[in-house]
């Protein structure tokens, strides 16, 4: 079967090139904007994209974390009740 | 009175009973119908108390209006404006007729001027809603009953709280409360029960995901955003709220992103987003009420949004688990563009109405110089993107190519999908009349410079981290405990086993007992019974004679 346009590896590279070109021209416009700073974090360069790239990150491993403990398949409760 | 008869949540309920009658055109055409002659109703009332009832010494005003509940009353409408149409197709004949009830009483709760009203409404929610989930699939019926022991559960903190504020000589108008009191206390624990605050965030993922496919999408709106309003209302800047508000937006954020369920993901995701309203209703400035107001208004819209995108899926494939499909955006074109609006929307990306509403609750953050609160909403922002932005769309639409070929859903489901991802670009790009609904003057301007770039690198960067740790987020068979493990698995088996050796206690008391009670019994019959002294019948002369005998000797006393 012919594979979907938007599956195709050729696509996927061309959509990672374009959104890496995307990344950088968000951290590019940083330079041409003013900020107003609230907290004295936010002024160091493209706080938003490591915070929020970190954040992910952490966020993530927590949730690893926590599955380790709290997951069960999933029919646990149809066994139980 | 007579104004009564155009209360817009009495409307709805009277008509659900006739959507419940009629049958076929008739029906579709007041499920339409019914949700804009509310709003008619609500927009031509002015400002202002419009009933009173005197009930048990009681002033109850069933119809009182402002700016707030007019902002939660016309979103509530819309609601069921856009619900009912995409639920024209049920099968379920009880489910729309619920649906009305409920998002009923939802607007009888905002329009409520006293604590009486709101009650009732409050528990016809209650009630509204069960039936709803109760008219999901098989597994609803469980689901239902534990939703509704909650829920009752908040009635009646909540009926504790009203009645011991009125008894000490609290007026029963519904104004901001004061925390000073135990009656205080009981109400707010009374709503947060319905916002979804910890301890028992769990009702909501439980309860959810088991309705129809077009039950959750009335679900997602109502419960939880008439709480956010009472909470507005009653309880403005408790600062307790904030760190409720901060833990519900994590909580839902790192369950959504270990659940396989699509539904269950956005369940999650609700508490994440009513988070994000409590936080700003604990801050309590006006910016940051005036953004938990629009958030709530916004959120309705693309939630329903996503839930109506998982239920096309649902309905047309019968799959909810994330394990299952995939690659859907080949078949269902229609459904997947506007799911992926709502999560867009839900992102708050520019353009879209999440952008210009949850801005404003940070905003009032930073405004207030608290740093931890700003972060923890900042990382939480970035959070809400990869649970529910990228996650939802990209696992029941791309991801890997299930073989699922399923068609878009009927015409009005497309439609009301439609409506909806055009009313979350369209507040986006116009926020204006939005703005103009929000409770206090506003000064806030969404679009700067600034603020794009910044929110772009926070949401771009989430993506990313999204795709480079893809494997730490491949879905599994599985299902993640919550509190609710605790009245499902050990209270139910400590119950069991109370009753038996209660069953054993009764054995052996009774072996002790019986024989004695018997005993006593036969001594009873003997006197009482049909042959005993106490049942022995007199003739009615001897009642006469005696009752002469009586008076006589009154008579003679009385001369004496």
């Amino acid at each position: 079967m012919e594979q979907h346009w938007l599956v195709r590896p050729a696509t996927i590279r061309k959509l990672w090139l374009g959104f890496i070109l995307i990344l950088a021209a968000t951290l590019a416009a940083e330079l041409f904007v003013s900020h107003d700073a609230h907290f004295g974090i936010e002024a160091s360069f493209a706080f938003h994209a490591w915070y929020g790239f970190l954040s992910c990150a952490a966020l993530i491993g927590v949730a690893r974390l926590l599955g380790l403990i709290l997951k069960r398949r999933d029919s646990y409760y149809e066994e139980r009740e | 009175m007579t104004a009564l008869l155009a209360h817009p949540a009495l409307v709805l309920i009277l008509g659900a009973v006739a959507i419940a009658v009629l049958r076929g055109h008739a029906r579709s055409g007041l499920v339409v119908t019914l949700p804009l002659l509310a709003l008619y109703l609500l927009w031509s009332l002015p400002d202002g108390t419009h009933a009173h009832i005197r009930f048990l010494e009681l002033d109850l005003q069933p119809l009182a209006i402002d700016k707030l509940s007019r902002l939660f009353g016309t979103v509530f409408a819309i609601m069921l404006l856009a619900g009912g149409l995409f639920g024209l197709n049920q099968q379920s004949r009880v489910e729309l007729p619920a649906a009305f009830v409920y998002g009923g009483a939802a607007i009888g709760v905002t329009l409520a001027g006293d604590l009486v009203t709101l009650f009732v409404c409050w528990e016809l929610m209650a009630i509204g809603s069960t039936v709803v989930i109760w008219s999901g699939a098989a597994g609803a019926y469980r689901a239902s009953m534990r939703y509704l022991s909650i829920h009752l559960l908040g009635g009646v903190l909540l009926m504790a709280g009203i009645a011991g504020h009125v008894a000490a000589g609290g007026s029963v108008a519904f104004d901001r409360l004061s925390l000073d009191s135990a009656a205080h206390w009981l109400i707010l624990a009374g709503f947060l029960v319905n916002v979804g605050a910890p301890p028992l965030s769990a009702w909501l993922p439980d309860a959810y995901p088991e309705a129809s496919w077009s039950g959750m999408v009335f679900l997602s709106a109502f419960t939880t955003k008439t709480a956010v309003y009472v909470l507005l209302r009653g309880f403005p800047g408790v600062e307790l709220l904030v760190y409720i508000g901060l833990f519900m937006i994590f909580y839902g954020i790192v369950y959504a992103l270990l659940e396989n369920d699509m539904r269950r993901i956005l369940a999650y995701s609700i508490v994440n987003q009513v988070g994000f309203m409590v936080v700003g209703i604990g801050l309590g400035t006006q910016m940051a009420l005036n953004g938990a107001a629009a958030h709530a208004f916004t959120h309705i819209i693309y939630k329903a949004l996503l839930l109506m995108s998982a239920g096309s899926v649902l309905l047309m494939t019968g799959r909810r688990k994330c394990t299952d499909l995939g690659g859907l955006f080949r078949s269902m074109p229609v459904t997947a563009v506007c799911g992926i609006v709502g999560a867009l929307a839900i992102s708050s990306f520019p353009l879209t109405s999440g952008f210009v509403s949850k801005s404003m609750i940070s905003q009032a953050a930073a405004d207030e110089h608290l740093l931890y609160v700003w972060l923890a909403l900042a990382a939480a922002s970035a959070g809400v993107f990869l649970h529910a932005g990228i996650k939802f769309p990209w696992f029941v639409f791309f991801q890997k190519d299930s073989g699922l070929r399923p068609p878009d859903p009927p015409w009005n489901m497309r439609l009301a999908m439609i409506f909806f991802a055009v009313l979350c670009i369209g507040l986006g790009v116009a926020p204006g009349p939005l703005y103009a609904l929000l409770p206090y003057p506003i000064d806030y301007v969404p679009y700067t410079a600034a603020h794009v770039v910044t929110q772009l690198q926070l949401l771009l960067f989430s993506g990313l981290a999204f795709f480079v740790m893809l494997g730490l987020l491949r879905r599994t068979l599985t299902i993640t405990l919550d509190v609710d493990w605790l009245y499902r698995v050990p209270l139910p088996a400590i119950a069991r086993a109370l009753s038996r050796s209660w069953a054993t206690a009764a054995r052996s008391v009774g072996a002790a007992v019986v024989p004695r009670l018997r005993d006593t019994g036969a001594r009873f019959y003997r006197e009482h019974g049909l042959e005993g002294l106490a049942a022995r019948t007199s003739p009615t002369g001897s009642m006469a004679l005696w009752l002469m005998i009586m008076l006589l000797a009154y008579l003679l006393l009385y001369y004496l």
